[in-house]
């Protein structure tokens, strides 16, 4: 498939999805009286539907935009994750994000049992804030103990050690302040619940800045893909690439966690399921695991939404077990045809 | 006067706490093709790194008489080019975009493809018999094959200077001819190429030979002069001869020890 045709699909695949979630509520699917929704929002007159309007502006559509805004800077932060580390396996949380996230969501919550001071703290910086802090700050300590970006391997360590000391720690604290174990767990199993128009606003925002600066460096990542020498003697300079490149996966996961919580397997997959389909540079995969991310998650929170209703299931869950399924599926049909071409070689 | 590609003056390197080059002085004339040769460990790729401004040195190195380390990486890059030894990254990317990769130092990140850049990869592509590989995979290919086109990928970049560290690696006797008459197009048309081989015939076709030991430079001289060919049968410890047969000079095994 040619990149291009991918994207007009999945921009199709999200424009049906963004329609389809107008119509699931907490009762699971519903069909709309078009000819009363247009009329209360063209004509004011009032009825029954114009409540149906107020629900589908004011809480379906954000909900839908923020799913697929979220979706698609885990599945940018993917490919740029992929590529800088040189590494398939690689995933937008793996400099430590969604471990300080998650710390700093159980400080808020636990600080709250303890001291009043930090409900005003939660009021002023929110969950989200505190997330978001968490995020930046587990990133910041990575590159300190990895002594700089000169060496992905030296990063990747770091990213694993700071992943597990802060997971340890939001540990110690769940078991000192058990009474938010709950709310934590909330967190980390991920919800586009509360997603509204300021979330919608935060989310559409970092992707206008990150996708810009993740496109111009893409041609960098192609050339790094030859290898940290080779790419070096085409006279890219690394260490300044290197920096922008995290700097840019930093905002978009820290962001995109910040609003929905950790959400599982965005960003690993789009890239590969991208990959599947077409063989893009860099420039195109960007582009193409963003709007992959986005549909992922878009078609996640519907089904979330839908599946149980008028019961919620945990987004992150199904993210993983629809990415999850749809990689296996990919992995075995690429090894079906690499058995058969090794027949037809033989 | 003698135009010079390279200089490289009181050049030490160390690697690992290991000292691998030695107060080197060295030049490299422009528009010959010189190649290096010495045993394993004498610090031959180490020296086209260093000359590539890839590791760190003491010493001076100058490209064209301009100081190597006080150039922008870009403005190197578009004056020389490097081929590595042990390349085996970009499997999953198509040929053609590999070879256009050697044209991103004259396009920059922020640049796109013009038609001299499709131009010098079709020529590259030709002269390394990889067009008919253009649309597959790099990693479906075999080990010669992605060597070519790696090759294809130094050639497309139509820089003066190219360094190239063994690239006759995994190529097949006919292929290291093709790659013999490239080198001797691009010495024909003004650049300098500088070559590590351990293919001794191949080393001798060239204009002049760097032989090194120890991370030291034992010798230096015209490939076809005989004090030449006594220095690499010193080097490797009298273990090869060099012989003229015809018009052309081979390299044969000693098996008995010389006393």
């Amino acid at each position: 498939m040619k990149p291009t045709t991918l994207a007009v699909w999945l921009i199709g695949a999200a424009l049906l999805l963004a329609l389809l979630g107008l119509q699931v509520g907490s009762d699971g699917f519903e069909m709309l009286n078009c000819k009363g929704l247009v009329n209360c929002a063209f004509l004011g007159l009032q009825s029954a539907d114009a409540a149906m309007l107020q629900v589908m502006l004011d809480i379906r559509l954000p909900r839908g935009l923020g799913a697929w805004g979220a979706g698609a800077l885990l599945g940018l932060s993917g490919a740029l994750a992929q590529g800088l580390f040189r590494n398939p396996l690689a995933d937008p949380f793996l400099l430590g994000s969604a471990s300080g996230a998650t710390l700093g969501v159980v400080i808020l919550l636990a600080a709250l049992g303890i001291s009043p001071m930090a409900l005003s703290a939660l009021q002023s910086i929110g969950l989200t804030g505190a997330a978001f802090a968490g995020a930046l700050a587990a990133v910041s300590l990575t590159l300190i103990l990895a002594q700089g970006v000169g060496s992905p391997l030296r990063l990747l360590l770091a990213g694993v050690v700071v992943g597990v000391v802060l997971g340890a720690l939001s540990s110690l604290l769940l078991t000192l302040a058990p009474e938010v174990m709950l709310a934590v767990q909330g967190f980390m199993l991920g919800s586009t619940s509360f997603l509204g128009w300021s979330a919608v606003a935060v989310l559409i925002a970092v992707l206008l800045i990150c996708l810009p600066i993740a496109l111009l460096a893409s041609r960098a990542l192609d050339a790094l893909q030859l290898g940290d020498a080779a790419a070096q003697s085409l006279g890219l300079q690394l260490p300044a690439i290197r920096l922008v490149l995290i700097a840019v996966i930093s905002l978009a996961t820290g962001a995109a966690v910040a609003q929905t919580g950790l959400i599982a397997f965005v960003g690993l997959a789009s890239p590969h399921l991208v990959r599947g389909l077409c063989r893009p540079q860099h420039r195109a995969l960007i582009l193409l695991s963003a709007l992959c991310g986005g549909v992922l998650l878009q078609a996640s929170d519907l089904l979330a939404r839908g599946l149980a209703a008028p019961r919620e299931l945990p987004v992150g869950v199904l993210t993983a077990v629809l990415g999850g399924a749809y990689l296996l599926w990919l992995m075995r049909s690429s090894a079906k045809s690499e058995a058969t071409s090794h027949k037809e070689m033989l | 006067m003698k135009n010079i590609a390279l200089r490289a003056v009181n050049m030490s390197a160390t690697l690992s706490k290991r000292l691998i080059l030695s107060d080197l002085n060295v030049d490299f004339t422009a528009g010959r093709w010189i190649s290096i040769v010495g045993p394993n460990g004498a610090g031959k790729s180490t020296l086209l790194k260093a000359l590539a401004g890839l590791i760190p040195f003491e010493g001076e190195v100058s490209l064209f008489e301009k100081n190597l380390s006080s150039l922008p990486p870009r403005e190197r890059a578009q004056q020389l080019a490097w081929l590595a030894q042990d390349e085996t990254g970009a499997l999953d990317m198509r040929v053609q975009d590999v070879v256009m990769l050697g044209r991103l130092p004259m396009q920059g990140l922020l640049g796109g493809i013009t038609a001299q850049d499709s131009a010098a990869c079709e020529s590259a592509m030709r002269q390394t018999q990889t067009t008919e590989f253009a649309n597959r995979l790099l990693g479906e290919l075999s080990a010669g094959q992605q060597q070519r086109v790696r090759l294809a990928r130094a050639l497309a970049t139509r820089v003066k200077v190219l360094l190239l560290d063994e690239p006759l690696a995994n190529l097949d006797p006919p292929h290291q001819i093709d790659w013999l008459h490239a080198i001797r197009a691009q010495v024909k048309s003004g650049a300098t190429v500088i070559s590590v081989l351990h293919e001794l015939p191949m080393a001798l076709m060239a204009d002049e030979m760097l032989i090194m030991q120890g991370g030291r430079i034992k010798y230096q001289g015209a490939c076809s002069e005989a004090p030449t060919h006594r220095a690499v049968e010193d080097v490797f410890e009298q273990r090869v001869r060099v012989i003229r047969v015809e018009d052309h000079l081979a390299v044969i095994p000693r098996l008995t020890p010389v006393s």
